[in-house]
């Protein structure tokens, strides 16, 4: 009974998180108003193209934003393993319970594998110093536990490999490592920004096998931000779609890509390119490019490229996450006060 | 406002071959020591032979280190290949061996054959003006008068859907997809037949690459032009192509018309691509095939079929012998020992 | 046709960023660095000093008046009776009873009033514009027997005025130096770095070898190899290219790299393709995409070229008198006991650490700016 009470709350609540960055031509408001949450055992996936804050709420949710870059507004909950709530923002972005729940409590796996570890020390060097850093374990152990954090991702020869630098490893195999320095003090949440963007397709498949089985095996949380619509849907089990640093829309995964509700995120489906498509058809595009984040437009920030553009009402205030759906949530004019197309 | 859709382009007819490569190889010398002395070659691009169409686009897919991008800087002569022959149909006519042409002589070819390049940001000269940079090839090949060449450039411009009054202005000003249409503008000066365009959509926003796309396939369809297409994405290789060619490791191992190769296709490692591709479709989740291992190294391949050790169907031949290409059916060449036992699966139609 | 893009209004402040040259964009981020505009300004005032070194100084550097020597600076009083009217005191010659030397002490009774732009010697402005206007002189009396703003050396000469023509030396003398280092790192690092291979490796080989060499023994070597009938200004132009003879090594990695970078980028590829001689590449590609990083390296080469001269003509080695330069002031400053008696023969210590953090700075902003496209 309890367990199943546990598990319908969220692992981390993002509540209205506004990130500005304050720079002498302007303020670019990067993240301006995101909410969402990640449950436990499940795969979030955070969609967007360039510009629209997923990676800034990443760094926001870690406290690793940097000046000129601050959170204004906003929480970040976190529910810790004995019930107890924390919220993110409160903490200092240096001190020592931040610290304390990165890595422990929230792994981070990064895009480019290459310049995320340090040229100059070991994969092992780097690992070991994770798992001593939240854990009593002493080196011998430190570097036992290293050995078989390998093995769990699947690195042939672990004991070989972990006293190798990451340059002596091919793309797959770093990036692998990556997931296993993440995961190698057991976090509850995983956040994975772009873990397979600059990664070949067939180690792209790898990957994301590999990170299914051990969210299977550890029954942890995976928040997976890509811009790429054909990771989401083999991932994730909710979607959240970003624009502009604002979430347009988010639900479940089939209800986002079969019953898409936002222009934006049915023009985004509509516009890219399909394995299964005919050949040589045009394809569907959206107009214009995004804005300019100096030159953000008043109102909801999609309307100077929406279809269903409605003048004096979108370009005047901005729309908020209605109910549109099973769980299923868009901010956009057409379905505020009732008016559903 | 959204684009129309369904706007079918029709494959071009005409069968007359613009470049015929044959055999193309490009080794790269691995030196080490003090006296810098030869060890070992990386094998780049291993013996590659294909043909395009006048009027047709065929893209060479496959991943990194597959020799793609070096097949097209050697057909260009950005590099110079190794050895092999690419015939090239000239204007007047004539066939020219592209591979074995002296430097000198290159120039008044590089009007027929251009090239379009992946980074918006590093192929444009920030120091430039538009004019500058899409007038600079006209100026290069005679067009001395400046206000003919600022027509014919504000003409270029309208035609890859920018504002002639962005001639003065500096890449700086513009986002990826706008630098991307300038550096289309610029291949397009001198009204070349062959375009190699390397992986031209790789490095955009997924809204912006469907406009490229589709503009790249409209210029295609006025101006006649032939593309040959490298990527890695073969989402977009379906929308663009009525040829593909797979290779891998330095060699094509399978080439077939776009549909036949991405229902049926013949080489495991092809049967293996497709399937790893994420399908923007959560009910399409299905068991896929993960390959083990990584990349062979090209500059220690493995003996026999260079895909053999990650291959789920190889057989003590793959292992011994490497596989020539045989036209397994109209059009479909493929380069496998087992090709014509095996039942591979291909994604739906 | 392909569809135009639907364009939302451009404020004119995008458009005017859209249409900066590269320099314009490099100004526009330089000027957000303080320091660098301090250090610019402190260098304009540097080199309105060199230009108008003789209207500045109010004496013949080189009078020498053994009875003046070793003077304490004296002050310029600026009011006189509440009025705005500058005097000074002049100078008394009384008998020492004790020592029955002559020496002089300000007269405090007499008043000899001071004029802001007056007559004085005559010299010819920029070397050929005869000229008597100096930005001191005093009424009615000899400026050399008045004046001693900075105070006089041992052989009674004004330091002031022989500050004023030793900043026109050693601001010059780097600049001819760094004029020639520029032109052999550029062509020597261009060689090396656009043909690479055997020239790439002789040519790298050769700069090593003279950047281990220790620079200091080199210039005394060099420098007293130098004939000693040899004019001042033939020791001047010696010394310009001794220093610059190990100087351009800098310009040359710097260029070479920049080279090497530079081919590989992708819009030089592209310019090949389209069929560009090789000098159409290197002169329009290649050159205004580093000339900023050479602007930048070159601007902090400057300081290094000044302190060498400096040092090399305290040491005695550079310049030596008659010419008159910073190292060549400081060179009085080497007796301890004179300097420990008269401290202000130090005072050409204070300009050479100005100039020398000015450029410093400049060039750090220019550094910064250099690349505005990154």
């Amino acid at each position: 009974m309890r367990a199943t009470t546990m598990e319908t709350l969220p692992l981390l609540s993002v509540d209205n998180l506004k990130t500005y960055f304050f720079q002498d031509e302007g303020t670019v408001k990067a993240v301006d108003g995101a909410g969402f949450d990640v449950f436990p055992g499940k795969t979030l996936g955070i969609v967007g193209e360039s510009g629209c804050g997923k990676s800034v709420t990443t760094m926001s949710i870690l406290r690793l934003i940097e000046k000129p870059g601050r959170i204004v507004a906003g929480r970040v909950v976190l529910r810790l393993a004995n019930g107890k709530e924390v919220d993110l923002t409160s903490l200092h972005p240096d001190g020592e319970e931040i610290r304390s729940i990165r890595g422990a409590e929230i792994g981070l796996v990064f895009q480019e594998p290459m310049t995320s570890f340090s040229p100059v020390h070991t994969i092992g060097d780097q690992l070991t110093e994770a798992i001593r850093l939240h854990s009593k374990a002493n080196k011998r152990e430190a570097h036992a536990l290293g050995i078989e954090a390998l093995r769990n991702v699947g690195i042939p020869n672990p004991e070989r490999r972990i006293d190798q630098y990451s340059f002596q490893m091919s793309g797959g195999l770093r990036q692998r490592a990556m997931i296993a320095v993440a995961l190698s003090c057991n976090p509850r949440l995983l956040i994975a920004d772009e873990p397979t963007t600059a990664l070949d397709v067939t180690t792209q498949a790898q990957i994301l096998d590999l990170m299914r089985d051990l969210q299977n095996k550890k029954g942890m949380a995976i928040m997976l931000i890509t811009h790429n619509l054909g990771v989401i849907a083999e991932m994730a089990d909710d979607v959240v779609v970003m624009y502009l640093g604002r979430v347009v829309e988010k639900g479940p995964v089939d209800a986002i890509f079969h019953n898409p509700k936002h222009p934006y995120t049915r023009a985004l489906l509509d516009s890219i390119p399909n394995i299964n498509a005919q050949t040589r058809v045009k394809l569907p595009t959206i107009t214009g490019s995004i804005p300019h984040p100096y030159a953000r437009p008043r109102g909801c920030p999609f309307y100077p490229r929406c279809p269903r553009f409605m003048p004096g009402t979108c370009d005047k205030e901005e729309p908020v996450l209605t109910s549109v759906g099973d769980r299923q949530e868009a901010s956009c004019f057409l379905y505020q006060e009732g008016r559903d197309r | 406002m959204m684009n129309g859709i369904s706007d079918t382009i029709a494959p071009n007819s005409s069968p007359s071959v613009l470049l015929d490569v044959k055999g193309l190889r490009k080794f790269f010398p691995i030196k080490k020591g003090f006296l810098q002395k030869t060890v070992g070659h990386v094998r780049a691009v291993d013996d590659v032979t294909f043909h395009i169409n006048q009027g047709e686009t065929l893209s060479l897919v496959g991943e990194s280190g597959c020799g793609k991008t070096t097949t097209s800087r050697c057909i260009l002569r950005a590099i110079d290949p190794s050895a092999g022959q690419a015939f090239f149909k000239a204007e007047n006519g004539k066939t020219i061996d592209i591979a074995s042409l002296p430097r000198r002589e290159l120039t008044p070819l590089r009007r027929q054959m251009q090239m379009i390049f992946q980074d918006p940001f590093a192929s444009l000269n920030p120091r430039m003006t538009l004019l500058d940079i899409v007038g600079e090839p006209l100026l290069i090949h005679g067009e001395k008068n400046a206000q003919k060449r600022a027509d014919r450039v504000a003409e270029l411009l309208r035609m890859v859907g920018l504002r002639p009054e962005f001639l003065r202005r500096y890449p700086h000003a513009f986002s990826g997809g706008q630098r991307q249409r300038i550096g289309i503008a610029r291949a397009l000066a001198l009204n070349p037949r062959l375009v190699v365009a390397d992986e031209p959509v790789s490095a955009l926003d997924v809204s912006v690459q469907a406009q490229i796309l589709n503009l790249l396939l409209e210029l295609q369809e006025k101006l006649g032009l032939t593309y040959l297409f490298v990527a890695h994405d073969l989402s977009v290789v379906r929308h663009i192509s009525e040829r593909v060619a797979v290779m891998y490791v330095g060699r094509i191992v399978e080439m077939a018309p776009t549909a036949d190769l991405f229902s049926l296709p013949r080489h495991p490692y092809t049967e293996a691509l497709l399937s790893a591709v994420p399908k923007p479709d959560p009910r399409l989740r299905s068991e896929r095939i993960i390959l083990q291992g990584d990349v062979a190294d090209p500059s220690n391949p493995p003996k026999g079929c260079y895909f053999n050790p990650r291959c789920k169907y190889a057989t003590d031949v793959c292992r011994e012998q490497t596989p020539i290409q045989e036209e397994i059916a109209p059009q479909h060449y493929v380069s496998c020992h087992r090709a014509k036992e095996l039942s591979l699966i291909g994604v739906a139609k | 046709m392909a569809e135009i893009e639907r364009e939302t209004e451009t404020p004119a402040a995008e458009e005017k960023i859209a249409v900066a040259t590269q320099w314009q964009l490099m100004w526009w981020r330089f000027r957000k660095h303080r320091l660098a505009m301090i250090g610019t300004v402190l260098l304009l005032f540097f080199y309105v000093i060199v230009i108008g070194a003789d209207f500045l100084a109010y004496v013949d550097p080189n009078e020498s008046e053994a009875q003046r020597s070793l003077m304490a600076p004296q002050p310029i009083h600026w009011m006189d009776q509440g009025r705005f009217a500058p005097y000074v005191h002049p100078l008394k010659g009384i008998r020492d009873p004790k020592t029955f030397k002559r020496v002089y002490k300000p007269d405090l009774e007499t008043k000899v009033p001071l004029k802001i732009i007056g007559h004085g010697y005559r010299y010819k402005f920029l070397g050929f514009i005869p000229s008597d206007l100096h930005l001191l002189s005093v009424e009615g009396a000899k400026p050399e027997e008045t004046l001693f703003l900075l105070g006089t050396d041992l052989q009674g000469r004004d330091l002031w005025s022989r500050l004023m023509y030793g900043t026109q030396t050693s601001m010059t003398i780097g600049l001819v130096s760094v004029a020639l280092s520029l032109f052999l790192g550029i062509l020597l690092g261009g060689v090396s770095g656009f043909y690479g291979g055997g020239i790439d490796t002789v040519i790298q080989r050769i700069i090593e070898i003279l950047r281990s060499i220790p620079t200091i023994p080199l210039w005394m070597g060099l420098a007293a190899a130098l004939p000693g009938s040899w004019s001042v200004t033939q020791v001047y132009f010696a010394i310009t290219i001794i220093i610059s003879l190990v100087g351009w090594t800098e310009l040359a990695r710097v260029v070479r790299g920049r080279f090497i970078s530079l081919r590989q980028e992708d819009f030089v590829m592209a310019a090949e393709l389209l069929g560009c001689s090789q000098g159409r590449i290197i002169f329009r590609h290649m050159v205004p995409s580093f000339i900023s990083h050479i602007i930048a390296a070159t601007t902090l080469a400057i300081p290094a070229m000044i302190i060498s001269e400096t040092s090399l003509s305290f040491l005695g080695l550079g310049l030596r008198p008659p010419a008159i330069s910073w190292g060549v002031l400081l060179q009085d400053a080497q007796n301890i006991q004179a300097l420990a008696i008269s401290p202000w023969l130090l005072i050409s210590s204070v300009p050479v650490i100005i100039a020398v953090l000015a450029f410093n700075f400049m060039g750090d902003g220019l550094r910064d700016a250099a690349d505005p496209y990154l």
